[in-house]
C-alpha cells in the first residue's frame, strides 16, 4: 500500500538529478581554483627558493629575487593598519554602542557600503588627488597606505561592528545599573569579548591590502627603485605590482618568474584568510555565554 | 528620614501611558513592598528612579523623583546616582568575567582599592548573597557560565558591592529556589539597618513577610499605600486591593 | 524643608562630575567623528576626484563624449574623447562575466542552502571565500598566461586576450561574492514557507523551484547588481586580459579596452593638469556616479529583504 508509485519515483529520480546538476555546478565554480594554484605551482614552483625570496631583482628584473617588493608590500600593509584600525574600530563602537537609528545612521551604513564598492582604480585617482597633490605628500608609501586604508576600512569596521553586537545587551544594562559610563562598560566589558571577531576582521584587511594594486599604482609604489624603503615619505616596490610588472612591462623575462612571482602573492593571501577562518571556527567553539 | 519622594510620576510608551500619577515617599532604612500584576507599571518605576529610562528614546517620562532631596532629573552626574542604587532584575545576569571580578567591578569603579580591601569585599557580598560557599574555590570561573540561581545570587553580590544607599530588587525569587530565597529574605531583614530597601514582588506573602510598609500597583495606577498589615488584613483596604491579595486575580 | 537643606549640601558634595564622566563624554565625541568618517572619506573622493577634473567636465562636449567612440587624448593636432567605445568594453566584458556567473553562482548557492549541510556545506562555504580572495592582479596574469593560449588553441583565433578572456576571469571574481549573498538570500526564506510546501505533497525542487527561488527574490537580485558593480569597476584583471584595442566590439574575440582599465594604463603618461589627465578624472567620476547608484540600489533592494 506504501510502495512508491511511479510518480513518486519519477520525482525522486528529477530530485537526484537536480541535486548532481546544482553540485556540479558548485564544483565548477571551485574547480577552476584548483586548476588555477595547481598550474602555478607546477609552472612557477621551480624558482621559488629562500634566495628568491630574500634577494633584489637583477638584469633589468629579468633575474633574481623579489625581496624589495616583499618589504614594500609589508610597509604598506603595516602603515595602512596602523591608520585604519583605530578608526575603524571606533567607528564600529559608534555604530554599535552609541548610534540612534535615525537617518544620520541610515547615511553611515550607505557611505560605509559605498566604500567599499568604489572601484579600485577611482581610489587610486582619490589618493592622487588628495594625498599625492593637496597634501603634498607626494608619491610615496604614506599617499598608497592613506589610500588603501580608505578602501580596506569598510571591513574593519563591518567585522568590528558584529562582533560588538554579538555580545548580549543584558551586560550591558548590568553595568550601567551600576553606575558605570558608557566607555567604562565598553572597555571592561564588550570590548574585551569582541577582541576575537576583530582580530578575524583585521587578518581579513591584510589579506586584502595585500593583494589591492590600483590603488598603490599611481600613489607610492613604483615599478622598480634600487632603494628599499626607509621611510613613509620613500617610494616602494610592492608584490602585487610587481607582478603586473614582471608580467607585462619587462621583455625578455623567463616564464617561471612571474608564475613564481604569483604564486608567493596567492600562497600570502591565501594564507591569510585560511588563518582567519580557523580562526573564526576556533572562537565558534569557545562559548563564553 | 525621606530618602525616596515621588511626585505626580508618570510614564508612557510613546502613547501608551503605563503609570499614571503615582506620588509616594519611601522612608530611610525601610523596607517599602511594591506588589501587583503584571504590565502594572512596576518595573518601568524603578526604572526611571535610576534614570534608566533615558536608554529608552520611546520612554517619556513626567513628574518628579527626588532621591535625597534632589530631583533625579538634575543630577549633573547620572553615573554617581546609579552608584549608590542597587538594582537586581528577574533575569539573572553573570557578566562574562571571573566571579571575583563580577563583585568587584563596582568598587574598581568607584576608586582604587587595595587587593587587601578588595577580597574583603568580595567575600562579604558573595556571604550576604548566599553564595560564597558555593564559588570561594572558584572565583576565577566565569560568571556567566554559573547556574541561574547562582547567577542572579551574583547579580545581588554586585549589587550589595556598590554599598548603595537604596537596594531596588524586581521579582529577585523567580530564578531562585525557595530554600535560598528565605536565606536572602533574612539577609535583607538585616540589611534595612544599614539601607532602603524598595521591593517590588509578585509573591504577595514576600511583601508580607519582609515589607513595612506596601505599595498596589494596578494598570498603572498606585491603588493604595499603607503599613504591609493594613493591607493584607483589611484596615484601610480599597476593594481591588483585596481582591488582589486575597487571590481573586493577578 | 530645613533636612532637604542640609541633605542639598551633601549631595552637592556627591553630584561632582569627576574625572570618569569627562572621559565618557570625550570618548563619545571621539567615536562619532569616527562613526561619520565614512560619509566624510564619500564625500572627499567625490570632491577630490571632481577637483582634478571639473575643468574638462565643464567645457567638453558631452554628446562627444558619451556618443563617439573616438579616443584620441594625446592627439596634438585633433584630440578626441570619445568614450563609448571604452563603455562598450565595459559593459560587453561585465555583460559576459554575468552570463557566466550568474547561473553558476544561482547553482551553487541553491545547493548550499538547499541540499548541502553541516561539514559539506562548512567546507563549501571556505572554499567559495577563498575563492573570493583571490587578488585582482592574479586573475589578470592567469588571464594572460594560462586562458590565452587556451582560447588560442581552442578557438583557432589570432589573439587571445578579448572579452571571452576578461568575461570569463570577470565571471569567475565576481561569482564566490554573488554566491554568498544569493546563498544568504535563500537562507533567509523562513522554513515555514518550506514545510508549507511540502506538507502539500511538492517535491524538494518543487519547492525550490516555486517558492524558494520567487521568495528570495530581492536578494538574488541584489547579489546580481553587487555583480553588475563588481564588473564595472573591476581594474587589474580587466587590463591584463582585455588587449588594448579601443573599439567597439564585434565578437568574443575582438580585443577591447574598458574604462576602469583606460585609466590605469594612461595615468602614468599624462601630465598633471593636461586635458588628457583631466579626461580621465572625468571617466573616474563617471565610474563613480554609476557605481554609487548600482550600490544604492542593491542596498535598497536587499534592505526590503531583510525588513519584509
Amino acid at each position: 500500500m506504501f510502495e512508491p508509485t511511479a510518480l513518486n519515483r519519477r520525482n525522486a529520480h528529477i530530485q537526484s538529478l537536480f541535486k548532481l546538476l546544482f553540485g556540479l555546478m558548485t564544483g565548477l565554480l571551485i574547480l577552476p581554483v584548483i586548476v588555477i594554484l595547481a598550474t602555478l605551482i607546477q609552472e612557477g614552483g621551480s624558482i621559488i627558493s629562500i634566495d628568491f625570496l630574500f634577494s633584489r631583482p637583477t638584469d633589468g628584473m629579468t633575474a633574481g629575487g623579489i625581496f624589495p617588493a616583499l618589504l614594500g608590500t609589508m610597509w604598506l600593509v603595516a602603515v595602512a593598519l596602523i591608520i585604519s584600525v583605530p578608526l575603524g574600530v571606533a567607528a564600529a563602537i559608534y555604530l554599535s554602542e552609541y548610534a540612534p537609528e535615525n537617518w544620520l545612521t541610515r547615511v553611515i551604513n550607505l557611505a560605509i557600503i559605498n566604500l567599499a564598492g568604489v572601484p579600485s582604480i577611482v581610489h587610486a585617482l582619490f589618493g592622487v588627488g588628495a594625498f599625492v597633490l593637496f597634501f603634498n605628500f607626494g608619491t610615496s608609501i604614506l599617499a598608497a597606505s592613506l589610500t588603501l586604508a580608505i578602501m580596506t576600512l569598510p571591513v574593519v569596521i563591518v567585522a568590528t561592528r558584529e562582533s560588538l553586537q554579538a555580545v548580549p545587551l543584558a551586560f550591558r544594562e548590568a553595568c550601567w545599573n551600576m553606575g558605570a559610563t558608557r566607555w567604562q562598560t565598553i572597555r571592561r566589558v564588550v570590548l574585551p569579548n569582541a577582541v576575537s571577531g576583530i582580530l578575524t576582521g583585521v587578518i581579513l584587511e591584510v589579506s586584502r591590502t595585500t593583494g589591492e594594486t590600483a590603488p598603490i599604482m599611481f600613489t607610492g609604489a613604483v615599478f622598480f627603485t634600487p632603494f628599499l624603503p626607509q621611510g613613509v615619505f620613500d617610494q616602494t616596490m610592492a608584490m602585487s605590482l610587481h607582478l603586473f610588472v614582471v608580467s607585462t612591462q619587462v621583455p625578455g623575462v623567463p616564464d617561471e618568474l612571474p608564475y613564481g612571482v604569483a604564486l608567493v602573492l596567492i600562497t600570502m593571501v591565501l594564507a591569510m584568510n585560511s588563518l582567519s577562518i580557523a580562526f573564526r571556527m576556533h572562537l565558534r567553539g569557545k562559548k563564553k555565554w | 528620614m525621606v530618602k525616596l519622594s515621588v511626585g505626580g510620576l508618570s510614564i508612557r510608551y510613546g502613547d501608551n501611558t503605563v503609570l499614571r500619577d503615582v506620588n509616594l515617599e519611601i522612608q530611610e532604612h525601610e523596607i517599602f513592598g511594591i506588589i501587583g500584576p503584571a504590565n502594572a507599571g512596576k518595573t518601568s518605576f524603578l526604572k526611571t528612579i535610576n534614570r534608566m529610562d533615558v536608554f529608552d528614546p520611546n520612554m517619556h517620562v513626567d513628574g518628579t523623583i527626588h532621591f535625597d532631596g534632589r530631583d533625579v532629573r538634575q543630577w549633573r552626574n547620572v553615573y554617581a546616582l546609579r552608584s549608590r542604587i542597587g538594582v537586581v532584575f528577574p533575569l539573572p545576569v553573570g557578566l562574562p568575567l571571573s566571579v571575583y571580578d563580577n563583585v568587584a567591578l563596582a568598587p574598581r569603579l568607584a576608586g582604587r582599592p587595595s587587593p587587601a580591601d578588595l577580597d574583603v569585599i568580595v567575600e562579604r557580598c558573595l556571604t550576604r548573597a548566599a553564595l560564597w560557599d558555593e564559588v570561594k574555590d572558584r572565583l576565577d570561573s566565569l560568571g556567566s557560565l554559573l547556574s541561574g540561581g547562582q547567577q542572579q545570587r551574583l547579580t545581588i553580590a554586585r549589587a550589595l558591592s556598590q554599598e548603595p544607599e537604596l537596594l531596588m530588587l524586581d521579582e529577585f525569587s523567580i530564578a531562585v529556589d525557595p530554600v535560598t530565597t528565605m536565606r536572602i529574605e533574612d539577609v535583607l531583614k538585616e540589611l534595612r539597618q544599614e539601607l532602603t530597601i524598595i521591593l517590588v514582588t509578585n509573591l504577595v506573602q514576600q511583601a508580607r513577610r519582609l515589607a513595612d510598609r506596601t505599595a498596589f500597583f494596578l494598570q498603572g495606577e498606585c491603588v493604595e499605600i499603607g503599613a504591609t498589615e493594613d493591607l493584607f488584613t483589611g484596615g484601610h483596604q480599597d476593594p481591588r486591593t483585596r481582591a488582589y491579595v486575597e487571590g481573586k486575580f493577578g | 524643608m530645613g533636612t532637604h537643606q542640609q541633605t542639598d549640601l551633601a549631595i552637592e558634595h556627591i553630584d561632582q562630575r569627576n574625572l570618569d564622566w569627562y572621559i565618557d563624554k570625550a570618548v563619545e565625541i571621539l567615536v562619532f567623528i569616527c562613526g561619520i568618517s565614512a560619509i566624510i572619506f564619500i564625500i572627499g573622493i567625490f570632491t577630490f576626484i571632481t577637483k582634478e577634473g571639473y575643468h574638462f567636465v565643464l567645457q567638453m562636449d558631452w554628446s562627444e563624449f558619451f556618443l563617439t567612440q573616438y579616443w584620441f587624448p594625446s592627439d596634438e593636432d585633433a584630440p578626441e574623447f570619445g568614450i563609448l567605445a571604452l563603455i562598450a568594453g565595459t559593459a560587453s566584458v561585465t555583460g559576459l562575466a554575468m552570463l557566466v556567473a550568474i547561473p553558476f553562482s544561482l547553482g551553487g548557492a541553491i545547493f548550499v542552502a538547499e541540499f548541502a549541510s553541516g561539514k559539506t556545506r562548512e567546507f563549501l562555504k571556505v572554499l567559495v571565500e577563498l575563492l573570493a580572495a583571490i587578488p585582482s592582479v592574479v586573475w589578470g596574469f592567469i588571464g594572460l598566461s594560462i586562458i590565452n593560449p587556451l582560447i588560442i588553441q581552442t578557438f583557432d583565433v589570432p589573439v587571445g586576450l578579448n572579452v571571452l578572456n576578461a568575461g570569463v576571469i570577470l565571471g569567475l571574481m565576481a561569482a564566490p561574492i554573488m554566491t554568498s549573498i544569493a546563498e544568504d538570500a535563500l537562507n533567509a526564506v523562513p522554513d515555514r514557507y518550506r514545510e508549507a510546501a511540502e506538507a502539500m505533497g511538492a517535491t524538494r525542487w518543487q519547492v525550490i523551484f516555486r517558492v524558494v527561488l520567487p521568495a528570495a527574490r530581492n536578494g538574488l537580485l541584489g547579489a546580481v547588481l553587487l555583480g553588475v558593480g563588481r564588473g564595472f569597476g573591476e581594474t587589474m584583471a580587466v587590463l591584463m586580459a582585455t588587449g588594448h584595442s579601443v573599439n567597439i566590439p564585434g565578437s568574443l574575440f575582438d580585443s577591447v579596452r574598458a574604462l576602469t582599465a583606460t585609466i590605469a594604463a594612461e595615468l602614468g603618461e599624462t601630465a598633471v593638469g593636461s586635458d588628457h589627465y583631466q579626461a580621465l578624472f572625468a571617466i573616474g567620476i563617471f565610474l563613480f556616479i554609476i557605481t554609487f547608484i548600482i550600490n544604492l540600489s542593491a542596498d535598497l533592494i536587499v534592505r526590503g529583504v531583510r525588513e519584509g
